[in-house]
Order: structure tokens, then C-alpha cells, then sequence
């Protein structure tokens, strides 16, 4: 057939801007997409299982381990003496050690690794050991912290705008609180897994379910004592991250890697489930302390708060996740004074780590109760108490954070107004109100509620990205950027970028897996970045391939660089019209350079954490939701019937990821502020260590009408790529709605005059016991 | 000659030695390398694990979703099971549920899944035009934390709205060849399996069960083993010698008589809905939200009740019920009343060599009011906090003739609140003598504290539920119920 003859397409298959679907989606629903524990395994491969201490706080005194290494099947058993650099400390602070040597700092943390021929003689050898301690006194809460003289793991931050105490002094109104806002347990459904296959001289191949190859390489570097150049980390997919997997894959990495040096055999460690609960991370859960000063129209005056956070035993990301906290303590509003100040504090718990919001959405748990407290003391709909106090238009003296950054890009206003009119939110809260006074066990309550939330990471130096582009012979493209896929459908984002850089099918892009051998010195796939770095990385290394195509093409046909058109699968020269491959293929024997490296780092940000001031973010992403829900207040028991979003994602890539995100991220924000209750016994044990005591939100749980919509006249001013926003973390924070609107169900037995000040996770028992408070007050 | 024998996928499986507690997750994942089938949890909660597992009953063979991570290979023998990469055709034509989820972007990280479309199209088998509630219903094991599940229903609505016009998949095509070859299958007689020094055994009836269990009074007896999977998958226990038992027919009976139903002891919670539905709405009601569709599939009523836990949710509503146990042993059969068998925490009225063989529930009678309430902290697929069941009989004057409550999850067994129901007999039932009742309650119970509720909630609520059924036994509705609302067209 003469190419030449090919009927040409208009558009291409996967233009930026157009729904697509995962690039996996057709291989998740066959049970094809390979995992890492389903990947063919080397030859002679073995299994390490965890050895885990059950003591909070204790010296140890004696381990036997007679008894697994006497276990069939037992290759080896590695206790912290195996570990020339016992440190896997991602905040280089060496409080997080691999193995705990003589001090164990919270219930289950590892003390020895068990190799074994298979997983299962592995898991049942770990149970042999006989580990004998001396307590020491254990604080496992917030509270208990506090007590004992409020030990940190890192240094604290406060924020600082105007004279906070004068205004709470002299503002009309004040009120003073306390709010506890628990923590939450990813539950990715694939749990940690590392493969560590040793190579020739010093190198090491990791596979990692980590969204942050790099970190996973600089620290098996690190406790190898080998250079980073060799370690090489592959990540092609994961089942699940949510924050959980920017950190805390290390150091099962790290024990993997070991093992495999020291054995000279591939090593895979795979967490059971409540080994993962156990040993890994959280959401930090924080108590707010607050004081706050308004007048009668519920402006806000003052603002003064403590942020409180459980952060276990090490620093880990609590730093930069007490940070954030403080950067969403405005949330969308604006405070003419204020003071906020975190108390990341070490307590003898696992510890805390980043979960999608990474301290953000506690911050405005925060905000959003300043506004309901504020709506109860003056019996105002709350709705009205936060349209006072939304930031202003730019250039009015209302629109500068706590944090000293203008607010230049503000859509709130439009984006509510939109949302209340869509959803006839005054009339519903009217019919609710009119339906309580008489309804004698079920009572219902509505509530709108925003999200403003700042993207880039807080740490300058990790908005940046490297993309890697070839461009085949035959005109087929390999992509490789340094994002990870967790299910975000970062991968078909980047390959829409590349796609239509190029004007070629989706499908002419291969999407491959994330390594540190194609693209170093990468930042997690975090804090919402992933499209908005990579994105721009990988467009960066289309646009240099390109430019050397145009200049090819003018000098080959001596025309215009006008001339030179990247057309729906062909190129335009001239008059002459090329297939896209038989373009490439002259360019190849051109001797064209047809393979890129990208790079990207986010412009015109800058934080001075010393100072409290500065631009930590390069734009700010909207979203507002309304729920309704109905509350038994026999029991507790709650349903929500209604949840209806509006939400900002700029120019979208692709809305029908973005909207899936959303989505998502509602409902899983949803889980960690009513039914995911993280419970502690009074030894420090989590008893809340799988599914079966930890509730995550099932299909029924979903609100009876859940209607998503992006916001669709909202486009970036700032050069984004396509003009889009970032859409991972800021939708966790829309479903804060919901609490409030089972606080407003409460509140009607004391007919609204008193604020039931729920905390979270809003739990029936917490509900029933709330209603009683606010029955006996 | 001793060998289980079924079928995977197209292929006849035959083994002769095996663990009795080798899962059939890690059995298809690392022996089979069919690694389409995940493992999320390893305790039946998450879903990701969901195959089905096909049996001929009555000449047909009927599918039904199962978790492979608690479920033991000896348990299979004569069925067919099926995985995630049976389902698209051999041409990769994806089933109308798989195309209907890639294209409506019912996945994100993809790891749940597979889990989920297998649950999806055990649905779709039997009900191809699910409504929202139904779904709900079916995905009540599967846990999926991207989508937000939205998505999912959407690609179901979807999927339905093609079902009639896809062509017969190649799980309907080889329906018959299915059925001779399970038929061949079937054991003849009793099977035991060794592998080094554990053992299975397979009686052929009830007769060798009892003789079997008699002879070794300390094996495991096994029928849906959705508590004892734990005990392998979490705690790491090695059980030997189990008796599989979830095959036996003459323990699946379901006979309805005037005044009763008698429930074989391996009795799914699936097998006895609707029959139990039928007499006892409130307890077809509470079936639903026991776990999820899976462990509904596998567990057995029989077995929630042997197993003696104080938070199981059949024997309050059973003991309210006033149902008797048979016990059976070789030496022959003895029946108990239900609450009876509840000696302490961690015992049960249960001899050596003895097992649960049947149970028998009487019919409510004309005037009297039934109710169960669960209260747990997630709505579906959660233990209870608490459970209470209450059946009530009021006389023509309005006096409470006669009231027996028991409830799950306020002492270490299930237990009656004689004390309340005591005080309540002969009293009028109003919201007087209901408010008076609450000491009596707080008398019957010591509820504890743990992670599911404080013992202040649990009596609260407890007491409340008193104040619930008041309000219901007049007609009016004082509890959530989910679409409720919405089909009332608020």
C-alpha cells in the first residue's frame, strides 16, 4: 500500500485536553497489569519476613533466636549487627534505624529479618522468637506529649502576620477551642514489596512499589556504603500510594538489598497486611488548640492556634507535614491577624509519614471549624460566615496568607456561588431545618465547604523533573519521565503531552517504567506535582527532538520553519504531506539525534522557612463540595444521601482522570473523617491493624447521589502545562462538608444554638455521645 | 488413589498431596503462576482475592464469588474454579463488566480490580439489571481506595446495558462439559490426604464425619473457614488433621415447615436468604450486612454459631428466635436451646467428638414483633459494636405479653437480658415503662471498652435500641436505611 495514500486523521487518538482512559485500564480489568510479587521471579530467590517487637517503649534485654534459625527452611536470620549503617532516615536526622538494636520505640517495630526458602517458612520462623525487654515509659498520644514536656522530632514552625493578640483582644467576639482531627491508614490495596537482585561488583537492581525510586536508591546506596551509580530502581506500577509509599518503602528496601549482598541471592520482602499496619506510617493526627476573635458579621478579626501532631518515634516528613498544616490554616480565608504555630511531637508510636494532603487537610479541618464555631455563636447559616471571609478580589488589602504570599489567582467566589445556585443549597438547608423540628429519631444536615490548597512542594529544590523522549527509526516513541504510577493516571497524562507534541496516536507512545538508570535524581510523585513537573519535563524533551525535526525538515526541503508542520500522524514540508514513521526515518539517516532528556523546575517560588515568608506555592488550586446526610440520634449512625462537587483542575488534561481523582479523593477524604479510626490499647498496640477492625469506605458508604463536576471555565494563568492544575491532594479536603453537615443533624437537638464541636473521625459512637452533650448542655 | 480433584479454568487439576491449610490464593499465585488474582488483606476483607468456585447442585452448575485467600485447597474437591484470566475470551475479548470498567474508568490503581470484576460478573450472572442497591450489595467485599466506587457503578449500568447483546462467554459455552466433568469428579467415598506429617480429611457423608471426628476429637472440622483462614493467614497456626465438611449435602438441607425452619449446619448465609428473608425479614435484613458477598458464599450459619464467638451476629437473632442446636457424634444426636450452648467466653456445651449438625428456628407467631438491630462502626462489612434482637408479643391491651432479647457484643457470649425482659413482662409498652427498662439493661450488662465501641456507647446505644423498637412496634420507621429516602421520592 502507498502511505502516501493513507486517509489521515483530523484529531489524533489522545489529544491533551481529551478523556482517555488509564493506560493499564484494559490490562487491570484482565488481571494482566503485573505487580511486582506477580513478576516472574529470579532463580534461587528467597524471602525475608519481618521480626517485630511488641513492646511501645523498651531496652531490649535478650533475644533468642535459636528458635527461627532452627526453623525449615531458614537460609538466615539479620539483626541490626548486619547492618554496617543500621539509618534509613529520610530526614538524614539518623532517628530511624533499619532494625531496632537494643532500643525498640514503638509496638511492633522491626528487631531481626528472617530469609528463608519461602515466604510462609519465613513468616512462621519470625513468630520463634523470644525477646526479653525492660519497659521503659511509653507516651503514645498528643496529649501524653504534651504532658511529659512536649519532646519534638523536629523543629516547629510558627507563622506570623500582624499583631494576632491585640486583635483577639479587642475583636467584638471570642471564642477558644479544642479539636482533635485523628490520623488515617493508607490501605493501599498492594501492600510494601521490595525485590532486591544483586549484580556484578557493588550494583544492586531494586524493584520497589515506591513513589520515590530515587530516595529507595540513595538509601540502599547508603547503607550498601556503595555510590549511588549502583543502585538501580525500577517501579513500573504500584497498587496504591497515597503518600504511603514516599518514604516508607526504604527500609524494606534496605533489608532486601542486605540480604541479597550478603546471601548473593535475589531477595524479595512482602508485608502481610497487618505487618504493613503495623510497621509503617500514618496520617499524623494533630489536636488544635484555637483562638479565634470576629465581630457580629462574622469577619474575622484574629486568629491564633497550636497545631499539635502525633508523629511517632522519628522525624521522618513530620517536619514538612506540620508545615503544611500551618500553610492551610487560612484555608480560603482571609486573616487580617494571625499567629499559628506546629508542635511536631515525638511519641512512642510508628511513625507519621505523608498521606495525600501531607498535613494540608488538617490544616483546614481547622479553618473550616473556625467558620462553624463562628456560625453557631451568631446563629448565621455557616455558609454566609465564609463568604465574609473569603479572600478578596487581587489588588484589594485582602488577599495576603499567614505565610505572606498574594493570593492572585482567587476563584472562590465564582466557584461557590456556582456550586450553592447548582445544588439550591438555601432552599435544602431551609427544608432540612424545617424537616428536623419535627422528625423525632432522624435528623439531617447540610453543609458547604471549600478548599483553596497551595501546590509545589515546600521544599524549593524538589520542584524539578527530568523526562527522557526517544524516538525510534520507525517512528514508534518511548517515554520515560521520573513520575510514578499509583493508579493517578500519571503515565497516560505525560503520554498525551507527548502525543500531542508530536501529533501522533496515544498508542505510538510506549509507556515505560520509572527508573533511576533513565532519569535521575527524581522527587517523589507527591504533593499533587506529579503532571505538573513531569508533564512539562516530558514536553521539554518533545520540543528539543522537535526543534532538531523543523530544522532538519528546513534545510532537507529548503523551507520556512513555518513551513514545517507536526500534523495528526504526518508532517506538512511545504506542499508535501509525510507520514509521521517515514518522516523519522529520513531524519534517522540525516543523522539526526531523535532521543531528548527533558527538564523542568517550577518558576518564581521561593520559602524562607526562617522568616516564615515567602512564595512556597506556585498557584493555588479551588474546590467546594456540599453534602447531606442523615443522622440517627439513637445510635449515631449516619448515611450521607447527597454529595455534589465543583472542582478547579484548570485546563484539564484529561477530565476523565481528573474527575476520577476527585472522585476518589472525596471519598477517601470522606473514610479518614468518619469510619477510619486508628485505635490504640493502652500498651501501644494498634488494634486497628487490617481491614477487618479498620474501616475504610466500602461501595454503600458512597453518598446515595454523588454528582462530581470539574469546573470547566477555570484555566491556569500561570504557564502550566496545558494550563491545567494539579488534581491529587486538593479533592481529600472536600469532603470536611460532610462532617459538618452530621454536626449540623446534632446540633438540631440543642436547636443550633451550641457548636456539637465533633471531632474526627465522626465515628457513631463519637456522634451519639455529642448528641448526648449537646442534650444535657 | 487419594486425590482431590477439580477444575481450573479449562484444565482437570488432580493432587495427591497437599496441606490441608495451603490457601487457594497462594496455591493459584505461586504453584499455578496465575498471579491475575491478588492478595490485598489475607483475612476475606478486601476483595482483591475474589475468584469463583462453581458446584453442580441439582444437575446445575451454580458460581459463586469466593475469597481465595481463606478458602483451602481440599475444600474444592468436584468444583470448578475460576480465575480472572478465564474470563476474557481466548481471542481477548474482554467480557461486557471488563470492557465496561477499562472504558468507564472503573480502575485507577488496577490492584483491586480484578477482585472486582469477578465479583461484578457473578453478579451480572444472576441479575443482569442490578439497581444501585444491588450493586452495593455485590461489592460489599471489595474494597477499592482510588475510584471512589462512582465510576464502578456507572461501568455496571453500562455493562447491564449490554449483556443481552454480547455474545455467550466461554464460561457459558462450556457449561455443560463443566457439569459432566464435576459429575466424573466426585469422590465415592471418604478422602484422606497426607502431606508429611498433616492430614485432610474428606468424609463421603455425615456418617464418616461422626466417625472420623469421633476418632480424632482434636481435628479441625472446617465448612466455610471464614474465621479459621485467619487463624492460618494471621496467626500462623498449622492445623492438622482437618475435616472439610462445607461439601456434605445432608448438612445443606433447608426445610420450611408450618412452624419452623431447619437449617443444615453448612448452610451458607447465601443458601439461607431467602428463605430466612421470607419468615424473618429482619433477619434477611441482618444476613446482608455479614461480611461481604464472599465470605456470605462461603460462610455457614452452622459455623457462625459453633465457633462460639460473643460477636457473631446469628446467635443473638437466633436466640431471640428461641432456635435449638442438634448436636451430633457418633454416638448419636442430642438439641439444646441455642443459648445454651453459650457456656462462657471461649466455651461452648460441646462434647468431645460432637459437632453442630443442624439447627431449627420456630416461626414467629401471629402477633409477634421481630426486630434485629446491628450497630457497627462501618454500615456494611463490619463486626458488630453491639447486636441486638428482640422478639416481642403484646397482648390486646397493650401490655407487653411476653418479650425475649438477646444481644451480641455487651458480655462474652451472645447473651438474653433476662433481667429486662423480665422487668418488662406484663408491663404496659409504652415510652414510661421503656425508660424504666433502661436500669434493668444496665443490670444484664458490663459491656467493655475496645476498639469497636467504649462500653459507655455500647450501653447507651443499647438502651436506646429500646426506645427504637418502641417507636417501631407502633409502625414508624427510626432507623437509616440506605435509598430509603430516595425511593421515597424526597
Amino acid at each position: 500500500m502507498n502511505k502516501m495514500d493513507t486517509t489521515f486523521p483530523t484529531v489524533i487518538n489522545g489529544p491533551l485536553h481529551a478523556d482517555r482512559r488509564h493506560d493499564s485500564a484494559h490490562k487491570h480489568v484482565a488481571g494482566a497489569a503485573d505487580y511486582i510479587d506477580d513478576m516472574p521471579e529470579p532463580v534461587g530467590m528467597l524471602h525475608a519476613a519481618l521480626g517485630m517487637t511488641d513492646r511501645a517503649h523498651a531496652t531490649i534485654t535478650n533475644m533468642d533466636l535459636s528458635g527461627v534459625e532452627a526453623y525449615p527452611g531458614v537460609v538466615a536470620v539479620l539483626t541490626a549487627r548486619d547492618f554496617p549503617v543500621n539509618d534509613v532516615s529520610s530526614a538524614h536526622k539518623h532517628d530511624e534505624p533499619v532494625l531496632a538494636e537494643k532500643l525498640v520505640e514503638f509496638h511492633g517495630q522491626p528487631a531481626f529479618v528472617v530469609i528463608a526458602e519461602t515466604r510462609a517458612a519465613a513468616r512462621q520462623a519470625a513468630r520463634r522468637a523470644r525477646i526479653e525487654y525492660e519497659d521503659l515509659p511509653a507516651i503514645l498520644s498528643v496529649a501524653e506529649a504534651k504532658a511529659a514536656g512536649g519532646k519534638l522530632v523536629t523543629e516547629p514552625l510558627t507563622l506570623k502576620r500582624g499583631d494576632a493578640d491585640t486583635a483577639l483582644a479587642k475583636a467584638p467576639k471570642r471564642i477558644k477551642g479544642q479539636m482533635e482531627v485523628g490520623g488515617q491508614e493508607h490501605f493501599y490495596l498492594e501492600g510494601h514489596i521490595s525485590i532486591a537482585i544483586p549484580g556484578e561488583d557493588d550494583e544492586m537492581t531494586i524493584w520497589a512499589s515506591t513513589q520515590h525510586p530515587s530516595e529507595i536508591q540513595h538509601m540502599v546506596a547508603h547503607v550498601l556504603e556503595v555510590p549511588s551509580n549502583a543502585i538501580t530502581v525500577f517501579v513500573r506500577r504500584m497498587g496504591g500510594g497515597f503518600g504511603g509509599k514516599e518514604t516508607q518503602g526504604n527500609q524494606f528496601a534496605a533489608i532486601a538489598a542486605v540480604a541479597a549482598r550478603k546471601l548473593k541471592r535475589a531477595i524479595k520482602i512482602r508485608l502481610d497486611r497487618d505487618e504493613d499496619m503495623a510497621a509503617t506510617g500514618k496520617r499524623h493526627d494533630f489536636a488544635i488548640d484555637y483562638d479565634i476573635g470576629f465581630d457580629e458579621e462574622g469577619r474575622i478579626h484574629g486568629v491564633k492556634a497550636e497545631f499539635a501532631a502525633r508523629c511517632g518515634f522519628s522525624a521522618d516528613l513530620s517536619g514538612p507535614v506540620t508545615d503544611r498544616a500551618l500553610f492551610h490554616v487560612d484555608n480560603a480565608y482571609f486573616y487580617p491577624h494571625v499567629e499559628v504555630k506546629s508542635l511536631p511531637l515525638k511519641t512512642n508510636t510508628v511513625s507519621n509519614t505523608a498521606f495525600r494532603g501531607f498535613g494540608g487537610p488538617q490544616g483546614c479541618v481547622g479553618a473550616e471549624r473556625f467558620m462553624e464555631e463562628i456560625a453557631y455563636a451568631l446563629g448565621k447559616d455557616p455558609l454566609d460566615v465564609r463568604l465574609a471571609n473569603f479572600y478578596g478580589e487581587p489588588g484589594s488589602d485582602r488577599v495576603l496568607t499567614p505565610y505572606h504570599q498574594t493570593v492572585e489567582d482567587n476563584i472562590m467566589p465564582r466557584l461557590v456561588a456556582e456550586l450553592a445556585e447548582k445544588t439550591a443549597y438555601r432552599k435544602r438547608r431551609e427544608e432540612i431545618i424545617a424537616f428536623n423540628k419535627t422528625s423525632r429519631v432522624i435528623r439531617k444536615g447540610i453543609a458547604l465547604t471549600p478548599v483553596k490548597f497551595g501546590i509545589s512542594f515546600t521544599m524549593t529544590a524538589f520542584n524539578q523533573a527530568g523526562a527522557l523522549v526517544h524516538v525510534y527509526q520507525d517512528g514508534s516513541i518511548h517515554l520515560n519521565h521520573g513520575g510514578t504510577e499509583m493508579g493517578q493516571g500519571l503515565y497516560t497524562k505525560v503520554a498525551q503531552v507527548i502525543a500531542d507534541c508530536f501529533q501522533v496516536d496515544l498508542d505510538r507512545v510506549k509507556i515505560t517504567a520509572t527508573t533511576t538508570g533513565k532519569v535521575p535524581n527524581t522527587s517523589a510523585t507527591a504533593a499533587s506535582s506529579g503532571t505538573d513537573l513531569n508533564g512539562m519535563a516530558a514536553y521539554d524533551a518533545a520540543r528539543q527532538i522537535k526543534e532538531r525535526l523543523v530544522a532538519f525538515a528546513t534545510d532537507k526541503w529548503k523551507v520556512a520553519e513555518s513551513d514545517v508542520e507536526f500534523l495528526p500522524n504526518r508532517v506538512r514540508v511545504g506542499t508535501e504531506i509525510i507520514p509521521f514513521p517515514d518522516f523519522i526515518s529520513q531524519a534517522y539517516f540525516a543523522r539526526i539525534q531523535l532521543s531528548a532528556a527533558g527538564f523542568y523546575k517550577t518558576p518564581e517560588i521561593h520559602w524562607n522557612r526562617a522568616t516564615g515568608q515567602g512564595r512556597p506555592f506556585y498557584y493555588f488550586s479551588y474546590g467546594a463540595s456540599v453534602s447531606e446526610v442523615s443522622v440517627d440520634t439513637l445510635t449515631g449512625e449516619y448515611i450521607v444521601n447527597r454529595a455534589d462537587v465543583l472542582h478547579d483542575v484548570g485546563h484539564s488534561l484529561n477530565p476523565a482522570i481528573d474527575k476520577g481523582q476527585v472522585e476518589g479523593g472525596f471519598i477517601q477524604g470522606m473514610g479518614w473523617l468518619t469510619t477510619e479510626e486508628l485505635w490504640w490499647d493502652a500498651k501501644g498496640r494498634l488494634r486497628t491493624h487490617a481491614p477487618s477492625t479498620y474501616k475504610i469506605p466500602l461501595a454503600s458508604d458512597k453518598p446515595e447521589i454523588f454528582n462530581v463536576e470539574l469546573a470547566e471555565w477555570s484555566v491556569n494563568k500561570l504557564p502550566t502545562i496545558g494550563r491545567s492544575k494539579a488534581v491529587g491532594e486538593p479533592p481529600l479536603v472536600l469532603p470536611i462538608s460532610v462532617v459538618e453537615a452530621i454536626s449540623m443533624a446534632v446540633a438540631s437537638v440543642a436547636d443550633y444554638r451550641q457548636c456539637p464541636r465533633l471531632d474526627t473521625p465522626t465515628t457513631p459512637e463519637r456522634v451519639l455521645m455529642a448528641i448526648e452533650r449537646l442534650k444535657t448542655a | 488413589m487419594q486425590q482431590i480433584r477439580f477444575v481450573l479454568n479449562d484444565e482437570t487439576v488432580v493432587i495427591d498431596s497437599i496441606s490441608p491449610t495451603t490457601t487457594l490464593l497462594d496455591w493459584l499465585r505461586e504453584t499455578k503462576r496465575l498471579t491475575g488474582t491478588k492478595e490485598g488483606c489475607g483475612e476475606g476483607d478486601c476483595g482483591a482475592c475474589t475468584v469463583l468456585v462453581g458446584k453442580v447442585v441439582d444437575g446445575r452448575i451454580a458460581y459463586r464469588s469466593v475469597n481465595a485467600c481463606i478458602r483451602f485447597v481440599p475444600s474444592l474437591s468436584a468444583t470448578h474454579v475460576v480465575t480472572i484470566e478465564h474470563l476474557a475470551g481466548p481471542n481477548g475479548i474482554l467480557t461486557p463488566i471488563q470492557q465496561a470498567l477499562a472504558d468507564l474508568h472503573g480502575s485507577q490503581c488496577g490492584f483491586c480490580t480484578p477482585g472486582i470484576v469477578m465479583s461484578l460478573y457473578a453478579l451480572l450472572m444472576e441479575n443482569p439489571t442490578p439497581s444501585r442497591a444491588e450493586i452495593e450489595v455485590a461489592l460489599q467485599g471489595n474494597l477499592c481506595r482510588c475510584t471512589g466506587y462512582e465510576s464502578i457503578f456507572r461501568a455496571v449500568e453500562a455493562a447491564a446495558a449490554d449483556m443481552s447483546k454480547a455474545s455467550p462467554d466461554r464460561l457459558t459455552l462450556a457449561r455443560e462439559n463443566i457439569i459432566a466433568t464435576l459429575n466424573d469428579l466426585k469422590p465415592k467415598r471418604t478422602i484422606r490426604i497426607f502431606h508429611g506429617q498433616q492430614r485432610s480429611i474428606i468424609p463421603f457423608n455425615t456418617a464418616d464425619l461422626a466417625d472420623a471426628y469421633a476418632t480424632e476429637p482434636n481435628a479441625v472440622i472446617v465448612a466455610g473457614a471464614t474465621d479459621v483462614g485467619l487463624w492460618v493467614t494471621k496467626q500462623m497456626r498449622q492445623l492438622s488433621p482437618v475435616i472439610f465438611i462445607n461439601h456434605l449435602t445432608e448438612l445443606q438441607t433447608i426445610t420450611e415447615t408450618d412452624d419452623k425452619v431447619h437449617l443444615g449446619a453448612v448452610v451458607t448465609y447465601t443458601q439461607a436468604q431467602d428463605v430466612l428473608a421470607k419468615s424473618f425479614p429482619a433477619l434477611g435484613k441482618l444476613l446482608i450486612r455479614i461480611g461481604g458477598q464472599q465470605v456470605r458464599n462461603m460462610g455457614t450459619i452452622g459455623g457462625n454459631v459453633a465457633n462460639g464467638s460473643p460477636i457473631g451476629d446469628t446467635p443473638p437473632a437466633l436466640i431471640a428466635l428461641n432456635a435449638t442446636l442438634h448436636l451430633r457424634s457418633r454416638n448419636g444426636t442430642r438439641s439444646l436451646p441455642l443459648e445454651d450452648y453459650f457456656v462462657e467466653y471461649g466455651k461452648q456445651a460441646k462434647e468431645p467428638g460432637e459437632f453442630v449438625e443442624a439447627l431449627d428456628i420456630p416461626k414467629l407467631g401471629k402477633d409477634e414483633f421481630y426486630a434485629i438491630y446491628k450497630i457497627s462502626k462501618r454500615r456494611d462489612e463490619d463486626i458488630s459494636a453491639l447486636c441486638a434482637a428482640f422478639k416481642l408479643k403484646l397482648d390486646a391491651a397493650g401490655n407487653v405479653a411476653s418479650i425475649r432479647i438477646a444481644f451480641g457484643g455487651m458480655a462474652g457470649t451472645p447473651k438474653r437480658a433476662s433481667l429486662t425482659e423480665a422487668f418488662l413482662t406484663g408491663k404496659p409498652w409504652n415510652e414510661a415503662t421503656v425508660t424504666a427498662a433502661r436500669a434493668e439493661l444496665a443490670k444484664d450488662y458490663a459491656p467493655l471498652s475496645d476498639w469497636r465501641a467504649s462500653s459507655e456507647y455500647r450501653m447507651l446505644t443499647a438502651q436506646n435500641l429500646l426506645t427504637r423498637l418502641l417507636i417501631e412496634t407502633s409502625g414508624e420507621q427510626a432507623s437509616l436505611e440506605r435509598y430509603a429516602m430516595l425511593e421515597a421520592g424526597e
